[in-house]
């Protein structure tokens, strides 16, 4: 039975055990057409595996991948309708700019090549760099290139392999935009693989949280950051206060040094230390049970001292629950 | 400082004047006098040596010392490379197939060879064991011809072809040969479109480092030609023993050093261009 079209990539309880460990287990997944899908987890969460996976760098211990309705997991790299952007952009060094995007149309013997590369340095912003070697561009161009190389290609999905953490912090926001933009303005789909929460947050449709191995939770934006499945997901996007077994964020916790209206959830707590962000203010408290919780509260309200006796509370619909 | 520093480089001086430069303009000079009755050289000067060397028979020692080690190189990077490529992902055991292919350096070059002659005459290993097998029944001429020659020159330069394809194959990113796959290419194509252009380097100096000295051999065409298969080294040999013709046997060694130059030029200007 193959996939409904709509799908245009499908892992089924794909598997990827060592000797020594289970670098990823029985990951299911399912990735819509012109979709910016992202798999988000911390280093040696198994998410850059599951994208060689799909690449066919590494073969899965068990399991299948779809593409187009067709199992591709047994074809070699060069066999798949898939283009990867590494980490470190693996140009060919001794190709120019125009070579390097070449390549692939090259391997595959295609018409107008000339023409399509045009097109694709238009699209990310690279006409007139055509005869410079990657040596020869900063960081931002070759990861462009990288970018032009694999989408010249047309392929079903584009995968990226934290394509933006090589790059300066300052430049990397900016990036993020230009990216997105692409991605939109190419209609490829764009299965990208990253440890930043708000990378993931900010460019994608819908992400799929990693732990372990495993798939934590699939979801929009919006749904993993309000409504985290696991403890896991809920501490890895964002900060959360732990109190009596419940998940509070922390801009939804309050802190005042009268006891809060009725219906809200509150606890005696002790002030530990007060950060001025500039926009607002992190203060820091401990409670009765010696936990510690974060606030996130205006500048413009009371002023809290170490040592304070206070209050901390929330609103029920605010708190997080989870499996 | 500039003394200290003209100290510190007396000592090289000293070595290439006495022992490089010297020896060199006294073959100059020998190759423009006369030769001596008992070896040699006396006055008057002359060109006459240069001459000779257009002569017939000398061009063709000198051509086929020009294709012996030309395939010899040829013989040696086609099977380095393999070599190298497969120590270069080895992990673990690349110090282990590193030394191995160095373990021959412990033995006497002149040993090496007269094993091979051991190996390859008539009364040979070899030809025992497919005589006894009954695959032959007379003895493969396996010595004393330019193949020989060329099998002794490939086993010994091979190590000078592995040792510069290793270190650059090693440097190679392996996302490379992956973005290669990705974007397309059959095995064939990354390595003659990824692997070998950027390994250009050490192929240039593995051939550079077999090539020259196959050029000017002397001791594998003796032993393994046999006399049958002279070199350019053999000839130089000759003229300075039993020919006793000093004069002739410097001029073919200028020539010979005059002809790798032009070529190490030549080389060095495609290297340039390729590098980037």
């Amino acid at each position: 039975m193959s996939s409904p079209a709509e799908f245009v990539l499908e892992l089924r309880e794909i598997s990827k055990h060592y000797l020594t460990h289970r670098a990823v287990h029985s990951i299911s997944l399912r990735i819509q057409r012109g979709e910016f899908f992202s798999l988000l987890g911390p280093s040696g969460c198994g998410k850059t595996t599951t994208l060689r996976l799909i690449a066919g760098f590494e073969e899965p211990t068990s399991g299948e991948i779809h593409l187009n309705g067709a199992a591709i997991h047994h074809l070699k790299p060069y066999q798949r309708n898939v283009s990867t952007v590494f980490q470190n952009y693996a140009l060919f060094p001794h190709l120019t700019v125009r070579e390097n995007v070449e390549f692939g149309l090259r391997r595959r013997a295609e018409n107008h090549i000339a023409k399509r590369v045009g097109e694709v340095l238009e699209l990310v912003q690279l006409t007139g760099k055509e005869s410079r070697y990657p040596a020869e561009i900063s960081g931002g161009e070759r990861q462009r290139v990288a970018l032009a190389r694999s989408l010249v290609l047309a392929p079903d999905v584009l995968l990226l392999d934290e394509p933006l953490s090589a790059l300066d912090p300052n430049l990397r926001k900016q990036v993020r935009a230009e990216l997105k933009n692409i991605q939109r303005r190419a209609g490829t789909t764009f299965l990208f693989v990253t440890h930043d929460q708000e990378e993931a947050l900010a460019m994608s449709d819908r992400l799929g949280v990693m732990n372990a191995g495993e798939l934590e939770q699939i979801g929009t934006p919006e749904e993993i950051y309000l409504r985290p499945r696991t403890r896991f997901v809920a501490s890895f996007l964002g900060a959360l206060n732990w109190i009596d077994g419940i998940g509070v964020r922390p801009e939804t916790t309050r802190i005042s040094k009268q006891a809060p209206e009725t219906g809200a959830r509150s606890r005696p707590a002790t002030i530990l230390r007060s950060t001025f962000l500039g926009n607002c203010l992190h203060v820091e408290a401990r409670l009765a049970t010696g936990e510690q919780a974060m606030a996130e509260v205006s500048r413009l309200g009371e002023n809290f001292a170490p040592g304070d006796p206070v209050f901390l509370w929330w609103q029920p619909a605010d708190e997080l629950t989870f499996e | 400082m500039n003394r200290l520093r003209a100290w510190f480089l007396a000592p090289s001086w000293a070595v290439m004047l006495s022992l490089f430069l010297a020896p060199l303009v006294i073959i100059l000079a020998y190759s423009f006098e006369t030769r001596g009755a008992y070896g040699g050289t006396s006055l008057p000067w002359t060109g006459e040596s240069y001459q000779r060397l257009g002569d017939a028979l000398y061009l063709g020692i000198l051509w086929r010392s020009f294709w012996i080690a030309g395939l010899s190189t040829l013989l040696c990077l086609l099977l380095g490379f393999p070599l190298a490529l497969f120590i270069s992902r080895s992990g673990k055991r690349k110090g282990l197939y590193l030394s191995l292919v160095i373990l021959p350096f412990w033995t006497s070059f002149l040993v090496r060879t007269y094993a091979w002659m051991f190996l390859l005459r008539d009364t040979g290993l070899i030809n025992t064991v497919l005589q006894k097998l009954g695959l032959i029944h007379d003895p493969l001429p396996l010595l004393y011809n330019n193949g020989a020659v060329v099998l002794g020159l490939v086993y010994s330069y091979l190590p000078f072809v592995v040792l510069p394809l290793y270190a650059t194959l090693e440097r190679l990113d392996a996302n490379l040969l992956e973005a290669a796959a990705d974007l397309g290419a059959k095995p064939w194509a990354t390595l003659t479109r990824v692997v070998i252009p950027l390994c250009a380097s050490g192929i240039r100096a593995g051939a550079i480092l077999t090539f020259i000295p196959c050029l000017g051999a002397y001791l594998t065409p003796d032993l393994l030609g046999g006399g049958k298969s002279v070199m350019i080294g053999n000839l130089i040999q000759n003229q300075f023993t039993t020919a006793r013709d000093w004069p002739f046997g410097s001029a073919i060694s200028l020539a010979l050093m005059a002809i790798v130059m032009l070529l190490l030029i030549l080389f060095a200007r495609r290297g340039q261009e390729g590098l980037i």
